[in-house]
């Protein structure tokens, strides 16, 4: 009866594979937070963990991230294209020359044709090749394309509704899978089997719920690049304890976000942790379109009432103050006005400027959830949040709900009846660059027709942004990004808290893992010690 | 017997359509989007609109249950949004899962339950009865989920003689009655076997009891009947209700135990309901919910023809 027939993903295998010495770089097992292996199609579920581990390692996109530094946020690498320029005679189209002699894992050859047929499956719901929950989850994160074309074999052109002078940063969503490879399967979930990439791992194989198994890409088309390890095994383990008890007792090497308190004891125990600035923020995002907070006296003044220092050492250390939507160490921070800190007494002074004299208390109400994705430890930080900003004068409700319900009220914008009427959103997003400000926070954006959740509304801002979308000069695009920041920190749209810092914690046979400051990681350096 | 045996099939429709309503109600009547789980979280609502038209959720749920149920009953339960697997595979591979694990529960369960019943039902009001009925109250009472964090750290993380989690070095589909593989139940099944351990014990310590009190067998025991012709008699007439209870128990462990497969992370039927929760996958959480229904129909069904054939006294017509 158990004796099943069909593809299955023997992850364990490694595990003895690696213990009898057969391998000589070894095999990496992980435990990951998922409670499924993310889809294997090629375009992962899971958030950017499904990205982490079966997006980027296996499959890859025209445009890659640089995850080389653990000391600068990534920045953009050529992928499958080598180069990327905008069409001179019209700023909204990007033509994009191909990397020549790179192959799926199945042998199909990358070329323009790839392209199209991919971006295909991603924007026309009437292609065949179209995939729904793949489409959702690449126009969410690239909503601009219009259109996309071959030139030649090795060139394409991908058009957005309007010119966008940092568009290639969106081109590191969209990845490529093997044509043929589908056309073989005849559909998704035959192709969800057996899935064809161009990355530096393959799929070996897979079983649904309990692990997934990527081997070295020997033949790999960046010859430096070829993977130190000889596989890495994925297995999803979503509850902390658990994943914590299978470092501890040798089934696995490296977990993610180990529970904070148990992290002291596997420190002790020889285990190594790994942390560092990637963007991701924590915020409250506040309702800018009525009283307290449509006043930016009254934001700031927030912003000076929590003591951010207390809330990292509420989570273990595994976070850092947030004083901006960027992380004060980003090389676009800037020098804003406002560098926020705990200071009531500024507090103060900014709320009786803004009509909320001493003794007047601030009735807020804050939507927040009891657990979701990236949301850290959102009951116990809310509630110490609650107590600092009770000192300023601010009475702190909590519309406790579902992770659900703080996505619906996300996506609907603060009017709107899903938001239920309160004054602040509390919900942890990326962070990454400019691409993901403008999604955030211009005007335009104000939910629900984008995710600018409290409809913040700055000219300065749209225009900072408008110029920056306009130039055709990337070192206009770095200036702009730190003149729009330093005015988002001013006028404050959230109350910014922290920024996590993506701990992992991993045996001391893991060597050569740089944490690059980012939501992905780069594993191909990775080796195991005998 | 097979009027009664097409009577309850006959029954088993009206409840699957009653479960299948209920848990259609219950996904919708939950706050949150049955997207979440595809999409990012800052995707737009337009976005969001168009995604739930590819889905058929914009539909108006009657419309959504009917098309459910009529595929349902040509066998398919759909797919799952998060993944896009057929439900009937994620099902079948889930509940092969969940069998091992119960199997071994059942094992344990049942031989420790019936023998500490056994012994406190024969020694009622001694020390030995004290004893077994205090362990049994305090299995009932203690958190499974508690329990089994508290096994792993014993036997996984001090002493590192068993598995912390997982199906086996090699894998469900691997799976093989050997040590190698077996090593990695013990732990869940122990964890698992501690309720229908206690429930069994005290239902069999009350049955023991009050059978030992009867005249029949005051009357055996005057005919000079040696205690284990007496033991034997008590047996046969405990077993029809223990029976009973087993199946309850064994439908129970089937079913699969969310908190204790996902401590585990063991891939059966409780782990996939966590993560279809989780993931708010409605075709998934569906699906399973009816099969988890319908197999416990089944269930009862199978416990009340093996009744009879226990007991002649119980006539099923």
């Amino acid at each position: 009866m158990l004796r099943r027939v069909g593809s299955f993903a023997c992850g364990f295998v490694a595990l003895v594979a690696a213990s009898c010495g057969v391998h000589a770089q070894g095999t990496l097992r992980i435990a990951m937070t998922a409670g499924d292996i993310p889809t294997t199609t090629g375009m992962p579920n899971n958030g950017f963990e499904g990205m982490r581990f079966l997006g980027y390692p296996v499959f890859e996109g025209l445009i890659l991230w640089d995850l080389s530094r653990a000391d600068a946020p990534a920045s953009l690498r050529p992928g499958l294209a080598t180069a990327w320029k905008q069409d001179p005679k019209d700023p909204a189209t990007w033509i994009f020359s191909l990397r020549r002699d790179v192959k799926f894992h199945d042998g199909t050859p990358f070329n323009a044709d790839a392209f199209v047929w991919n971006m295909e499956r991603y924007m026309n719901d009437k292609a065949k090749q179209f995939e729904p929950q793949a489409a959702g989850l690449t126009r969410a994160r690239n909503p601009y394309v219009k259109s996309y074309r071959k030139i030649d074999d090795a060139t394409v052109s991908v058009t957005t509704v309007r010119p966008l002078s940092y568009f290639p940063m969106l081109m590191v969503w969209p990845l490529m899978t093997s044509p043929t490879a589908w056309e073989k399967a005849g559909s998704w979930t035959e192709y969800a089997k057996a899935p064809q990439g161009t990355g530096p791992f393959k799929l070996a194989r897979w079983t649904p719920r309990q692990s997934a198994e990527l081997e070295r890409n020997a033949a790999y088309w960046d010859k430096a690049r070829v993977p130190k390890l000889d596989k890495i095994v994925l297995l999803p383990i979503p509850e902390a304890n658990t994943r914590t008890a299978a470092l501890r007792s040798g089934q696995v090497d490296w977990i993610e976000a180990p529970a904070p308190d148990a992290i002291p004891s596997l420190k002790q125990a020889g285990y190594v942790l790994s942390t560092n600035s990637y963007p991701h923020y924590w915020p409250w995002m506040l309702n800018n379109t009525k009283p307290p907070f449509n006043d930016v006296r009254v934001r700031q003044a927030i912003n000076y009432c929590v003591d951010r220092e207390a809330v990292v050492k509420l989570v273990g250390g595994t976070a850092e103050p947030s004083v901006g939507f960027f992380s004060a160490k980003h090389p676009n921070f800037g020098t804003p006005s406002q560098r926020y800190r705990y200071d009531p007494a500024k507090a103060r002074q900014l709320l009786d400027a803004a009509g909320f004299p001493e003794g007047k208390r601030i009735p807020i109400k804050v939507m927040i959830s009891t657990s979701g994705s990236g949301q850290m430890q959102p009951l116990t930080m809310n509630e110490l949040l609650q107590q600092q900003v009770a000192a300023c004068g601010f009475d702190v409700t909590f519309d406790v709900v579902e992770w659900g319900l703080v996505l619906n009220a996300w996506r609907n914008g603060a009017p709107s009846r899903e938001s239920r009427g309160v004054d602040a959103l509390n919900i942890s997003s990326p962070s990454i660059d400019i691409a993901t400000m403008a999604r955030y926070l211009l005007s335009a954006n104000g939910g629900p027709n984008g995710a600018n959740w409290g409809h913040f509304k700055s000219e300065a801002y749209d225009r900072i942004l408008n110029r920056i979308e306009l130039t055709t000069e990337q070192s206009e695009i770095a200036r702009g990004t730190t003149q729009a920041h330093q005015l988002i920190v001013d006028e404050a749209p959230d109350l910014f808290v922290v920024h996590d810092l993506n701990p992992v914690m991993f045996s001391k046979k893991v060597k050569g893992f740089v944490q690059a400051q980012s939501w992905f990681q780069d594993y191909v350096k990775v080796y195991m010690e005998k | 017997m097979i009027l009664f045996l097409l009577r309850r099939l006959a029954y088993a429709v009206p409840i699957a359509l009653a479960v299948s309503a209920v848990c259609f109600a219950l996904v919708f009547l939950a706050p949150g989007d049955p997207l979440s789980s595809v999409l990012p979280a800052d995707a737009s609502a337009e976005l969001v609109e168009q995604l739930k038209a590819q889905y058929g959720f914009d539909k108006p749920v009657p419309v959504q249950f009917a098309k459910w149920v009529g595929r349902a009953l040509q066998g398919d339960l759909g797919t799952s949004i998060a993944t896009g697997r057929p439900v009937a595979s994620e099902i079948r591979h889930a509940i092969a899962n969940t069998f091992v694990l119960a199997v071994f529960a059942c094992a344990v369960g049942f031989t420790l339950g019936v023998s500490f019943g056994a012994v406190a039902g024969y020694f009622q009001s001694r020390w030995i009865d004290r004893v077994v009925t205090a362990l049994a109250v305090a299995g009932v009472s203690v958190p499974h989920y508690w329990l089994g964090m508290v096994l792993v750290i014993v036997f996984s993380v001090l002493w590192n003689a068993l598995p912390a989690m997982g199906m086996g070095s090699s894998g469900s589909a691997d799976w093989a009655w050997d040590w190698e593989h077996i090593r990695f139940v013990v732990l869940p099944a122990v964890t698992l076997s501690v309720i229908p351990t206690s429930i069994l014990a005290r239902t069999v310590r009350a049955l023991v009891a009050d059978i030992l009190s009867r005249e029949f067998v005051i009357a055996l025991k005057a005919k000079g009947l040696g205690e284990r012709r007496i033991f034997l008699h008590v047996v046969k007439n405990a077993a029809p209700t223990a029976i009973a209870v087993m199946g309850v128990q064994l439908g129970y462990l089937l079913g699969g135990s969310i908190l204790v497969e996902t401590v585990f992370s063991w891939p059966g039927t409780g782990f996939l309901l966590n993560t279809a929760i989780f993931q708010r996958d409605v075709p998934l959480l569906q699906g399973t919910i009816l099969f988890l229904a319908l197999f416990f129909v089944a269930l009862n069904l199978v416990v009340d023809l093996v009744q009879p054939l226990l007991d002649p006294r119980i006539q099923r017509t």
